[in-house]
């Protein structure tokens, strides 16, 4: 067993777990944040992904108690202040969605690739998203969502 | 045997209701169960709710709330379809209440009507107009209790916006929820109301935005495996190394050794659990087991001959005019066997459930395309009366026929039974291939000729194990026979009702026999079929997608990719177009995709593009990369790393041709599927004179193929 600390969508987590267990289940269960999906298990799908230190992490494959020290968002924490992130208003404009089950694992991995990349081209989203899997096939829409969140934050800026 | 129940209910592609009366529509969907009432029966909605029927009482289907919000009950289920949008358009339009008042309630088997189940394109065709008559019903109610107490005859009245209004007069009105105050309305009509005509419509037939997806794209949006109960426990059930072997000894001591977890065993079932689910998994891990094996040494290879072996019933779809003649009018004879391969429905959202006892009371809340089903087989396998059996179906991960079948709520209600906890059972992904019911391994063989002018004069047609539905051709062809032959159970695993079922194999078949007869004959393979059509609705189909795509004739292969090809499902006609390119290696790159679908009325135009899209992206996998490998019950396939499904850089511009049609409403979440075999094969002929008899079609055969 081992006691971490880190920062959970900007909260301060104090947890004691043990050392062998993944960050997704940490967070699905001990913190009751549901909204990080399962799929496969393997960190071939993609469901799973959160944010570490801004950088994308299958949760499935992470362990916990290297979360210590470091900051984490869930799809729970992206929105602030009630105001929805350009992504997650760009996926409700062009309907990127359809069971939404694969959702939260795109928009954290669309997150990180904007941030790396904030003007990205089709191919340059297509690379950064191809380790996601979507069953529904919504690939088309995801893709032009990205690119309109993309242009919002840089007017933004 | 099992499987056979459920090839045999959803295999079949039930014919719109809207030529039927609902006698006919009782004999269709396999009868006895349904009983139909007549209007003022004195049965409340609760039992007819609970009766395996859909009730009559429009209080089952909607409520006016004290707020003027409405709710709308309905027993499907929302697994990304859209029904969420289409049936509250339907529902507001017919009622006259502002879309966004209408809340909706689905697949609760205690507040919905009785459903049979989410699947084979049947919410808009079954549902909806038994929804709309309740909602015109209610509204005739409400003008009868609005004139009552406006005292004004009901002929000067008119309704709006949740309002019953005077027609000289739109001050004067009363809301629906004056009149009803929240509680349930008593009044009933002797005689049903007509339903409104299509072309009244206000709110059906525009676009509408998902409303769903607010909850989704924050991470609210609850899938089974997100409800947390009070002292749950997770649960890991043992499986074994191959679909039906037999436990013959296990040693659970290891696992009982790691703090925190319980064993049970029930039978068969041996099950681990504990407050954290990836601890249980790491106990089941540990766990030692001995089985027999079953006996079947059938491979992905030999199933094929397998199939045709077992093969020892058959049926004859449909016939006409005479084969022997058929063939003497043939200039040339093409005998062609077409092969496809066992293919998942793999939804990212695995089967889940969580099971809750409380007195005798059950409640599971369960991914499943089926509640009302699982009520009945969860309330048997518990030995409880299925009254005190509650499904409940949250939002559903994807399910494409593969979450008909809920083995996990049973074995969660079962383990709840045993442990006194409520228990949550969510599979992983391995146990997602082992149970899944996977499309059948299928063969055609097709026996055709042309004259020598380029006319069908012959086809002879046999499907394999797959399904008669899409197997009947709708070309102009003077001699023709259509058989469907299966028997016995020759599959090594489950098989099941997988998007369009037996369609994509049919229309495969179908479609790749055409173009090989096209390119015989020198003919363009747009301008042959429409040589060899004379069905209208196919005709102007294909000529909208002609248009769209831009395509020009040439006949095949013309090097340039082009490919063809159309069906019906569902009700729905389907016409695609596609541009390939083929590498050097045989990988294909679909770059472009043209669909014209005639739905006849479209209740949702963005839902409906949507399913399109839907269609196409997850087309292309079993037309490409998928298939499940396997020896004998042991499925070798455990995760998307060898089962490969379509991802993004395969994404091809899509373009939707939805034809305007005032027609009744038909299917729209299977039918673009059914052509993506076909057109993707057609289209790598036309690229590279390759013809390709199998599915999916992987670099490697292409290779072969080409040599
Ligand atoms: S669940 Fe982690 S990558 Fe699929
Ligand atoms: S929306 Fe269903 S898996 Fe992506």
């Amino acid at each position: 067993m081992e006691t971490i600390n880190f920062q959970l969508n900007d909260k301060p987590v104090e947890i004691t777990i043990d050392d062998a267990r993944m960050l997704l289940w940490v967070l699905r269960t001990d913190l009751e944040l549901t909204g990080t999906r399962f799929g496969c298990g393997e960190g071939i799908c993609g469901a799973c992904t959160v944010l570490v230190d801004n950088y994308p992490v299958r949760s499935c494959q992470f362990p916990a108690v290297n979360a210590d020290g470091k900051e984490i968002v869930t799809i729970e924490g992206l929105a602030k202040n009630g105001e929805l992130h350009p992504l997650q208003k760009a996926f409700m404009s062009h309907d990127a969605l359809q069971c939404g089950f694969c959702t939260s694992g795109m928009i954290l991995t669309a997150y990180s690739l904007l941030l790396d990349n904030p003007e990205p081209t089709r191919e340059e989203i297509i690379e950064g998203m191809e380790d996601n899997l979507c069953r529904c096939g919504s690939y088309g829409r995801i893709i032009k969502a990205v690119q309109t969140a993309a242009q919002e934050m840089k007017e933004a800026r | 045997m099992k499987e056979k129940e459920y090839l045999d209910l959803d295999f079949s592609d039930i014919k719109t209701p809207f030529t039927l009366n609902r006698r006919e529509f009782i004999k269709a969907v396999g009868g006895g169960i349904f009983i139909f009432l007549t209007i003022g029966d004195p049965l409340d909605a609760e039992a007819q709710r609970r009766g395996g029927r859909l009730p009559t009482d429009f209080n089952a289907f909607l409520q006016i709330k004290e707020d003027g919000r409405v709710n709308c009950f309905t027993g499907k289920i929302e697994m990304g379809q859209g029904v969420i949008n289409s049936i509250p358009q339907s529902l507001a339009d017919e009622l006259d209440v502002p879309l966004d008042s209408v809340d909706m309630v689905m697949g609760d088997t205690d507040l919905c009507p009785w459903d049979m189940g989410t699947f084979g394109s049947m919410t808009t065709r079954f549902f909806v107009p038994p929804l709309r008559e309740a909602a015109a019903e209610a509204r005739a109610v409400l003008i009868e209790l609005a004139a009552e107490r406006l005292e004004l005859p009901v002929e000067k009245l008119r309704t709006e916006g949740g309002a019953v209004i005077e027609k000289n007069n739109s001050k004067n009105r009363v809301t629906y929820a004056q009149l009803t105050e929240g509680k349930r309305i008593e009044r009933h009509l002797e005689e049903k109301p007509p339903v409104k005509d299509f072309l009244e419509f206000k709110i059906v037939g525009k676009p509408v935005l998902r409303r769903d997806s607010l909850e989704k794209v924050t991470g609210e949006a609850k899938f089974a495996g997100d409800i947390r109960l009070p002292g749950m426990l997770y649960a890991k059930i043992l499986r074994p190394p191959a679909y039906g072997a037999r436990l013959k000894s296990v040693d659970t001591s290891a696992a009982e050794k790691i703090e925190g977890v319980k064993v049970v065993r029930d039978g068969d079932l041996v099950a681990v659990l504990h407050t954290l689910p990836d601890v249980a998994e790491k106990a089941v891990s540990k766990i030692k087991a001995d089985y027999d094996l079953p006996e079947s040494d059938v491979d992905d290879k030999s199933i094929f001959d397998h199939l045709l072996k077992t093969a020892s019933e058959s049926n004859i779809e449909a016939n006409g005019g005479d084969l022997e003649e058929g063939r003497e009018l043939s200039h040339h004879i093409f005998e062609e066997k077409y092969l496809n391969s066992y293919v998942a429905h793999a939804p990212i959202e695995n089967h889940t459930a969580i099971a809750n006892i409380e007195g005798n009371k059950v409640t599971v809340w369960a991914s499943t395309q089926a509640p009302f089903r699982v009520k009945d087989q969860v309330a048997e396998a518990l030995g409880v009366s299925a009254e005190n059996v509650r499904i409940i179906a949250p939002f559903v991960g994807g399910g494409f026929g593969g979450k008909t079948r809920c083995q996990q709520g049973i074995e969660a209600a079962r383990l709840a039974k045993l442990t006194g906890k409520p228990v949550q059972v969510a599979w992983g992904r391995a146990e997602e291939f082992l149970y899944d019911t996977f499309r059948p391994a299928a063969v055609v063989k097709i026996t055709s000729g042309i004259t020598d002018d380029g006319k069908i004069s012959l086809w002879d047609y046999g499907v394999y194990y797959a399904g008669g539905r899409g197997s009947q051709q709708f070309y102009d062809i003077p001699h023709h026979r259509t058989m469907t032959h299966s028997g016995g159970y020759p599959h090594p695993f489950g098989t099941g009702a997988w998007r369009a079922p037996a369609n994509n194999t049919n229309t495969f078949a179908r479609e790749s026999q055409i173009d090989i007869m096209a390119a015989k004959a020198g003919i363009d393979p747009l301008e042959f079929r429409l040589k060899n059509l004379k069905n209208n609705q196919v005709i102007r189909i294909l000529k909208a997608a002609a248009d769209k795509f831009g395509w020009t004739p040439a006949k095949g292969p013309s090097g340039r990719g082009y490919g063809i090809a159309c069906g019906t499902d569902a009700g729905t006609w389907v016409a695609h177009m596609a541009e390939v390119e083929v590498n050097d290696d045989g990988h294909v790159q679909v770059k472009r995709v043209v669909c014209a679908q005639d739905m006849g009325l479209v209740v949702n135009p963005q839902g409906a593009k949507l399913q399109v899209e839907g269609c196409i992206i997850m087309g292309l996998g079993y037309a490409l990369s998928e298939e499940v490998h396997f020896k004998g019950g042991e499925i070798l396939d455990t995760n998307f790393d060898t089962y490969q499904i379509t991802r993004f850089s395969w994404t091809p511009e899509i373009e939707t041709v939805l034809i305007e049609s005032d027609a009744p409403p038909q299917g729209g979440g299977e039918p673009a599927i059914i052509c993506m075999g076909g057109v993707i094969a057609n289209a790598i002929f036309d690229a590279t004179g390759a013809r390709l008899y199998q599915l999916p079609m992987t670099p490697d055969r292409i290779m072969q193929a080409r040599r």
